[in-house]
């Protein structure tokens, strides 16, 4: 288990690196130097000749690129680098996005999770019949449907400010301030963003147990006479929900790793994702240089996490 | 199959005479496409999403037809000064704006509470009262939303056609060397699959699109302008290349143990030969099935990145960037971002119901699955 432990610590630390390399090239690299060059983007659009010029001694843009490398890598883990547009760090604004994204990645994982498994198992065990055949055509118009056109229209019908005011409007309560105001706020994003996996995971989890019912094993417990319930539960559910859970951990770890950045844009929740994507819109590239880097470290740095969990509960997968 | 007792008397005449009783509809050896045929032919929902979308693509061909002969106009011109008669009435294409109510849509007279200032209202659907102008209304500057429907339309399936196409050849590519050759050139693609998962797709792309979005891309003699379609069709087919790539890749590593390989090596065929003429058709209805499901992906991802900015450039339109124009109109004029909302999901929708009849036929054992 410590040798596993190591060796994946070890991949995990060699892919940091690796993403380090991929963020230097997308970013200074292929834009390259000159007229409309790095520099000059990464100033921002309202930049003057002169802070052009102090970036490029800065960043290191007249030396050879290793030296650019590391600049870049040093102002990443020493919270040097700043937005030159809004004259913030970048770590600092990210770090103060965190409670927003992780509130809403946990609850609609939740959501999601216990929603997706639900539908699922009422789609697999009444398989041809007319709920399956609902469930079936809903999933499928909610895995069709783009996150933030859901969150648009829903917000326009349901929250306050809309046409109905079911939901206030928008915007992010902290939890610590007004707890009843954090829940209110959040639901609606919430659902808007577990809507497509709820979709998907009925559709995986419906497969996953049409596969297993037909396996040896489920057919010795019905012989043996055990009720069906706990044949379901017992048996099936144990085996198919393995792939969930998998999809799951992924999952999660990209929504919290900026996929949630469509709907907190739309609801304006002002976290990690609304960040980079206010960015965009003001041709401000430190800060999406850092919600990249971040982002993918943190889904390495958990995916480690599941697979230590994995093998934990699984001894199969803890390999020598 | 003949008897012990007539074993004696079986000669030339009788297996010609039971060559001719033979029944006519006899069994004849099928190829595994004819089969999935035969399956795909009876699911009528398969069909009818297919025709779905071929009439949702041939519209939006003929995106300048309707342009020209129905609404008179283009996709960019610009309306804001122009009146258009709606049922013989006069009416400007743009009104100034005012405190609008945000629940009725309509102008504040007194009650300021619940109200909102706009700048501007454009004219909304005249639903053809108006002589094919202006049917589903007009943006706030001015332009026909039916004709830049339709021209988006054409840029979004332009860059999620073409994006599917490049992404699944240069998956199949790298998932045939990866799986043929395997050893250190397998380590080396698999490594590079790894890494781009590690990345969030979205994220990965509006990385990539703002990267490139502003000055475009000029390296190894390729020049690419930044308001090109190049640049999202490049981009998104790229970040989706794992995802196509490592399933693939895991097909041709199992097919390549199997004894018609070893045959073919015996036979003496060269890598090339057995790359494409023996491991290629095998992974060929994987390859179809993912080409239909990874359009339906990358027109959302298109729309994602082209409502954050990170794809396809203003002002040329794209069912994304509609939908990002929209959204501050959503309380007066809600067509703005309904229509080009509800033109993805029925596209998507449509090739997502095609593909899961096309898997249902191909792969009745559900091997290919598209995870994310």
């Amino acid at each position: 288990m410590v040798a596993f432990l190591v060796r994946r610590l070890f991949g995990a630390v060699l892919v940091c690196v690796a993403v380090t390399f991929i963020v230097f090239l997308i970013f200074i690299v292929v834009p390259g130097g000159g007229a409309n060059g790095t520099a000059e983007r990464i100033a921002g659009k309202n930049a003057t000749p002169q802070n052009v010029i102090n970036i490029e001694k800065q960043w290191g843009f007249d030396k050879p690129f290793y030296v650019q490398y590391w600049r870049l890598v040093d102002k990443m883990f020493t919270n040097k680098l700043v937005s030159y547009t809004s004259q913030q760090k970048v770590l600092t604004q990210i770090w103060e996005g965190m409670p927003a994204t992780f509130s809403l990645s946990i609850g609609a994982g939740i959501i999601f999770l216990f929603f997706g498994i639900l539908v699922g198992v009422i789609s697999a065990v009444t398989a041809g019949r007319l709920s399956d055949r609902v469930i079936t055509v809903l999933a499928l118009i909610g895995i069709s449907m783009p996150v933030f056109w859901l969150g648009i229209i829903a917000r326009y019908y349901l929250a306050e400010g809309g046409l109905t005011t079911f939901f206030p409007d928008g915007e992010y309560v902290s939890l610590s301030s007004n707890p009843t105001a954090w829940f209110s706020h959040l639901v609606l994003p919430w659902l808007v963003l577990a809507v497509l996996f709820i979709g998907f995971y009925g559709r995986v989890l419906r497969g996953n147990i049409l596969d297993t019912i037909n396996e040896d094993y489920v057919r010795t417990a019905r012989a043996k006479g055990l009720s069906p319930r706990r044949i379901l539960i017992k048996h099936v559910l144990r085996t198919s929900l393995i792939p969930v859970v998998t999809l799951f951990g992924l999952d999660f770890a990209q929504v919290v790793g900026g996929g949630a950045i469509l709907t907190e844009t739309v609801f304006d929740l002002h976290g990690v994702g609304e960040y980079a994507a206010q960015s965009i819109n003001n041709f401000d590239l430190p800060p999406i240089i850092g919600v990249t880097m971040y982002g993918a470290f943190f889904i390495v740095i958990f995916s480690v996490i599941v697979d230590l969990f994995y093998a934990y509960l699984d001894p199969r997968i803890r390999p020598t | 199959m003949a008897q012990h007792g007539s074993e004696t008397e079986f000669t030339l005449d009788t297996a010609t005479e039971l060559a001719v009783e033979e029944p006519a509809n006899t069994i004849r050896g099928r190829s595994p496409w004819s089969l999935a045929w035969h399956r795909l032919r009876h699911n009528y929902v398969a069909f009818a999403a297919l025709g779905l979308f071929i009439a949702i693509v041939a519209a939006c061909a003929l995106a300048s037809v309707y342009a020209t002969h129905v609404a008179g106009t283009g996709p960019n011109a610009n309306h804001v000064l122009e009146t258009v008669k709606v049922n013989g009435k006069p009416q400007s294409v743009v009104s100034a704006g005012g405190l609008i109510n945000k629940h009725t849509g309509k102008l504040c007279s007194t009650d300021v509470s619940g109200c909102e200032l706009v700048s501007s209202i454009p004219i909304g659907p005249t639903w053809f009262n108006a002589g094919g102008k202006f049917v589903l209304g007009a943006d706030s500057n001015g332009r026909d939303i039916a004709v830049r429907l339709l021209y988006g339309g054409r840029n979004s399936l332009i860059v999620g056609i073409g994006s599917s196409a490049i992404c699944v050849v240069v998956a199949v590519l790298l998932a045939l060397i990866a799986g043929y050759f395997g050893g250190w050139i397998d380590f080396i693609i698999t490594r590079f699959f790894d890494l781009f998962y590690a990345f969030p797709v979205i994220l990965l792309g509006i990385a990539l699109g703002s990267a490139l979005a502003i000055s475009g891309f000029h390296h190894f003699g390729i020049t690419i302008e930044s308001g090109s379609l190049w640049i999202p069709t490049l981009v998104i087919s790229y970040v989706e290349v794992p995802y196509v790539g490592r399933p693939l890749r895991g097909q041709v590593l199992s097919l390549r143990e199997k004894e018609f390989i070893e045959a073919a090596v015996a036979q003496g065929a060269g890598p090339f030969r057995i790359m494409f003429s023996e491991l290629l058709p095998n992974v060929a209805s994987s390859v179809l099935i993912f080409f239909t499901l990874i359009i339906a992906n990358n027109i959302v991802l298109e729309a994602a990145l082209s409502f954050l900015g990170a794809g396809v450039q203003p002002p040329t339109p794209s069912w994304g960037t509609l939908i990002s124009d929209g959204q501050d109109l959503i309380v007066t004029r809600p067509w703005l971002a309904l229509a080009p909302g509800i033109a993805i999901v029925l596209t998507v929708l449509s090739l997502n119901v095609f593909g899961d009849g096309l898997r249902d036929a191909l792969d009745p054992r559900a091997k290919v699955k598209i995870e994310h």
